[in-house]
């Protein structure tokens, strides 16, 4: 991928810092650094499909230390499971043989395992010795007549964030717009159906089936969701909604956008954590058909809905009600998480806001106040040291944080990718109040936190 | 009934692996070195190979890992990324001050052909108010070895690196030095180091990662490693009355350290089974002139009896392994001494050693490879990591989880594999999978010319009623 094509994504228009320095987007600093490259964030924003054969072009730490460790589900097919590389040797990287090797390796994938497509990652040692990813692709596509899309994401581009946005261009490019969406079926209960996309969903631990009955009931027929459960089909005929919902973030909001202004398809973002943000992801939509009888039904779902899980809600938010959290997550989860947690009677003493664009902090600003403590970044003594200073009795952040809170024996939430309980919808907010309470209150910490006895008694000395 | 028989090694042949074995050398050079103490792995290479390798420790491990990057990016992978080198040795240095720093290349970065020796050279005379954090260079590229050789090669560097020349070998005639290969869990290690103990030695462990994985330390929180092997270690590593090196891997390692001290290495293939253990006792035995103490004489009675008692399940039972080339060696060979047949392995590099053992089939590749031998050869258990659950449950057979990774799993790394209780475990393990598994229980006959009324069970209605035996 050329430098000025990786300049162009990086300028999203879409996002409303662009006439700022870009928080999200910043050089990596060599020895204080975390977080992935291109090729995970392109990997990881549509490893979901589950009818593609995911083929990593590279050598073995590539796919060999990082396959089959993410909580997405499919519904149906199981092919994206599969770990497959080219797995490249020593002899390949010298004598030239990667493509060669890559055009085979597509074969057999195809003959083997019969995929709807295949898509073809870039990763760092191809993309430095030249291999042309993008022609081994067309010329595969060609000879055996089965879409083979490459994503020319390689981990030296930049950060994960990118790699979402070359995820995401690549599907403008090679897929979105190739196939007709299916008729609209017919709903049992007599009402008219609308498309919709779901951008930015990737149906961790299956939480967006804690949503999708409520979309079925109203009449809302999710396409595609981008890319959690999806099919390469489902992807194929993105263009044909009626709306689109950014659901994570901005990772993918050139894909939102472009659809806007090629195929006039309106957009707005959305969550799906907390009560407040799924009743009003589930209004936005209703206000963009702008269909009176479904913004009417809209209302009626919502108020049953938020009454039946008020009551569910009550015993945990008596356990739960004034609790001292510190949040560290990033994007779209630095403040629709917020929300979450308020609804439970929570208090969020500081939010972080290391992948958040200025539009997220607003948001932040509006829920936690003008005062709302924003942690731009911070290493794991940072964040302890900032647990301590707040007196925030629980830590909520990503699995990359976990073991440093456990290691200081402190309760912790995992709210990334990698968790294995879905928290979305308001089915999700149950499980989202059992988990805290579960840890918040567990006889553990008491247990973990008393020095053994003898460590006390006068008569005896530790032994060296 | 013992069927010795070396076994067929098959190199790899498709252009596409499917569900790797295979972890990256990087990985392993980590590994090693997380078991010194206050030291920090640095990966020069872009971010994700950092952070692929972390999170892949972090989930076996259950614990925060050290490990930083260099974080290439487009212009540092073009134009040379030695600067990248020189600021994360200063920001690493300046932020923590790390007792060792090992700098690991990547496949990124061998590509490039960049040189780390030179560069750390350049650091040390630009940086002289950091002599005091040592710093290895190695290289691990990417697409060579596997988690086993990059650890392997981390050890070799590190004594290469750290050990000076000495020909005080048994002045300290009570210090025995310990190579622990990646085939051993920290528990594995800490029985070790209790045995050794017990022959009233004091133990150099290295790499120790029973002292820095795997346990809560009154500190809340370091960005180093919190135990390991003292650096200081290396200076007294020369002055021992003998090193014992466990795990094939490691003896070119354990060959060095002979060569730059003088002390006298012996080595051990692996410690699975009662042979293997009696070989590293013996040793023990004649080294220290003490006798064998009465516990281990009590573990050595109670593996036999473990052995009598489940060779009923191990017998002839076909087994199918996936791990890297040591661990699939010591597996395959005490296996094979409890009777069972090892029908299928699969290993991601090819070794001198593989055509050695007894094991029907070997080939190097990947758990689709098993898959496919494992099917073909009737295999009835299946030992591997986590990646293997899938096949298991399509093939219908129990899975034993052994190797990296496991993180669908609790207490991996608080396994004992090897001694004769770590032995007698994996016998009862197995034994219990087949047990439960029952692969040769009778299918149910209905006799079509019978008399009986009554409607036949399903499936199901069988497992919960006709398993009462």
């Amino acid at each position: 991928m050329k430098q000025k094509q990786i300049a162009e994504l990086l300028n999203e228009p879409g996002c409303d810092h662009n006439d700022k320095s870009k928080s999200g987007c910043a050089r990596p600093k060599p020895g204080a650094s975390a977080g992935g490259c291109a090729f995970d964030g392109a990997q990881i924003a549509l490893l979901p499909i589950a009818d593609v054969a995911h083929i990593v072009h590279g050598p073995i730490a590539c796919a060999g230390n990082s396959w089959d460790n993410r909580g997405t589900r499919s519904s149906g097919p199981t092919l994206y499971r599969l770990g497959m590389t080219t797995d490249l040797t020593e002899q390949d990287v010298i004598m030239g043989r990667g493509e060669k090797r890559l055009f085979h390796a597509i074969k057999q994938a195809l003959d083997d395992y019969r995929p709807a497509a295949v898509f073809v990652y870039n990763t760092c040692v191809p993309a430095m010795i030249g291999d042309d990813i993008e022609a081994v692709c067309r010329a595969a596509s060609e000879r055996w007549g089965t879409p083979v899309v490459p994503v020319d994401g390689a981990g030296f581009y930049g950060s994960k964030n990118l790699g979402n946005r070359i995820a995401g261009e690549a599907m403008l490019k090679y897929v979105i717009g190739t196939a007709d969406k299916a008729p609209k079926p017919v709903h049992p209960a007599g009402i008219p159906v609308y498309d919709v996309n779901l951008i930015g969903e990737y149906n961790i631990a299956g939480e967006l089936w804690n949503v999708l009955p409520l979309f079925d009931e109203l009449g809302l027929r999710v396409l595609c969701t981008l890319s959690g459960d999806a099919r390469f089909h489902e992807v194929q005929s993105m263009h044909q909604a009626e709306v689109n919902m950014m659901v994570c973030s901005k990772a993918m909001v050139n894909v939102a956008r472009k659809l806007k202004n090629e195929y006039g398809t309106p957009w707005f973002e959305g969550s799906f954590y907390g009560v407040r943000d799924t009743s009003q992801a589930l209004r936005d939509f209703a206000a963009q058909i702008d269909d009176p009888d479904l913004i009417q039904r809209t209302e009626q779902v919502i108020a049953r809905e938020e009454a039946r899980l008020d009551r569910a809600l009550e015993p945990w938010r008596r356990q739960l009600t004034g609790k001292r959290v510190l949040l560290y997550t990033g994007g779209v989860k630095s403040w629709s998480v917020v929300s979450a947690l308020q609804d439970l009677g929570m208090e969020v003493v500081a939010t972080g806001t290391k992948k958040s664009t200025e539009e997220d902090k607003a948001r932040i600003k509006e829920l936690m106040g003008d005062a709302a403590v924003m942690l731009d970044g911070g290493n794991a003594r940072q964040l302890l040291d900032k647990v301590a200073e707040y007196h925030a009795d629980m830590l909520i952040a990503g699995g990359r944080n976990l073991y440093t809170a456990l290691k200081a024996r402190l309760p912790f939430l995992d709210i990334n990718q990698e968790r294995e309980f879905g928290y979305a919808g308001y089915v999700g907010m149950e499980e989202l109040a059992r988990q805290l309470t579960m840890s918040l209150s567990n006889p553990v910490w008491q247990q973990v936190r008393t020095p053994a006895p003898w460590l006390n008694s006068p008569q005896t000395t530790r032994a060296s | 009934m013992t069927d010795l028989k070396p076994s067929t090694v098959t190199p790899r042949t498709k252009a596409l692996a499917i569900n790797p074995l295979k972890a990256s050398q990087p990985l392993g050079a980590t590994l090693a070195c997380l078991g010194i103490r206050q030291s920090i792995p640095l990966l020069h290479g872009s971010q994700g190979c950092s952070a692929f390798a972390k999170v892949f420790l972090v989930q076996h491990f259950r614990e925060p890992i050290p490990l930083q990057t260099t974080a290439m990016d487009q212009v540092s992978t073009v134009m040379g990324g030695d600067d990248s080198i020189i600021e994360a040795l200063e920001t690493l240095c300046t932020k923590s001050s790390p007792a060792l720093i090992l700098v690991t290349t990547t496949g990124l970065t061998e590509t490039q052909g960049s040189d780390v020796r030179r560069v750390i050279s350049q650091f040390r005379l630009d940086y002289p108010q950091f002599a005091a954090t040592r710093i290895v260079p190695l290289n691990t590229p990417d697409f060579k070895g596997c988690l086993e050789t990059g650890f392997a090669r981390a050890v070799e560097a590190m004594i290469d690196s750290l050990v000076a020349p000495s020909e005080t070998a048994a002045a300290r005639p009570q210090q025995l030095n310990l190579l622990a290969s990646s085939s051993l869990t920290p528990a594995d290690i800490e029985l070790l180091k209790s045995w050794v103990e017990a022959f009233g030695f004091t133990p150099i462990v290295l790499p120790d990662l029973s002292d820095s994985l795997g346990h809560l330390v009154d500190l809340d929180f370091s960005p180093l490693t919190l135990g390991g092997t003292p650096v200081s270690a290396f200076d007294q590593i020369g002055n021992s009355a003998a090193t014992l090196v466990i795990g094939r891997s490691l003896f070119k390692a354990g060959q060095l350290l002979q060569e730059r001290t003088g002390v006298h290495s012996h080595r051990f293939d692996h410690l699975m089974g009662m042979h293997a253990c009696d070989q590293f006792i013996q040793c023990l035995h004649r080294l220290s002139g003490k006798p064998v103490p009465a516990f281990i004489e009590r573990q050595r009675a109670q593996l036999q009896d473990a052995m009598v008692d489940t060779h009923f399940q191990l017998g002839l039972a076909p087994v199918a392994v996936a791990a890297d080339p040591e661990l699939l060696g010591a597996l395959c060979e005490w296996l094979t001494l409890m009777g069972a047949r090892v029908v299928a392995g699969v290993t991601p590099i090819a070794t001198r050693k593989l055509a050695e053992l007894p094991c029907n089939q070997i080939k190097v590749g990947d758990l689709a490879d098993l898959e496919q031998l494992a099917t073909a050869g009737g295999a009835e258990l299946l030992i591997g990591n986590t990646h293997l659950v899938d096949c298991a449950e399509r093939l219908g057979i129990p899975l034993l989880r052994a190797g990296f990774p496991q993180y669908d799993h609790y207490g991996a790394h608080r396994r004992c594999w090897i001694g004769y209780g770590g032995s007698a475990q994996t016998l009862f393990d197995i034994a219990n999978l087949r047990l439960h598994s029952d692969p040769h229980r009778i299918a149910t006959y209905h006799s079509y010319l019978s008399q009986k009324r009554d409607t036949p069970l399903t499936d199901a209605e069988h497992a919960q009623h006709g398993g009462a035996r």
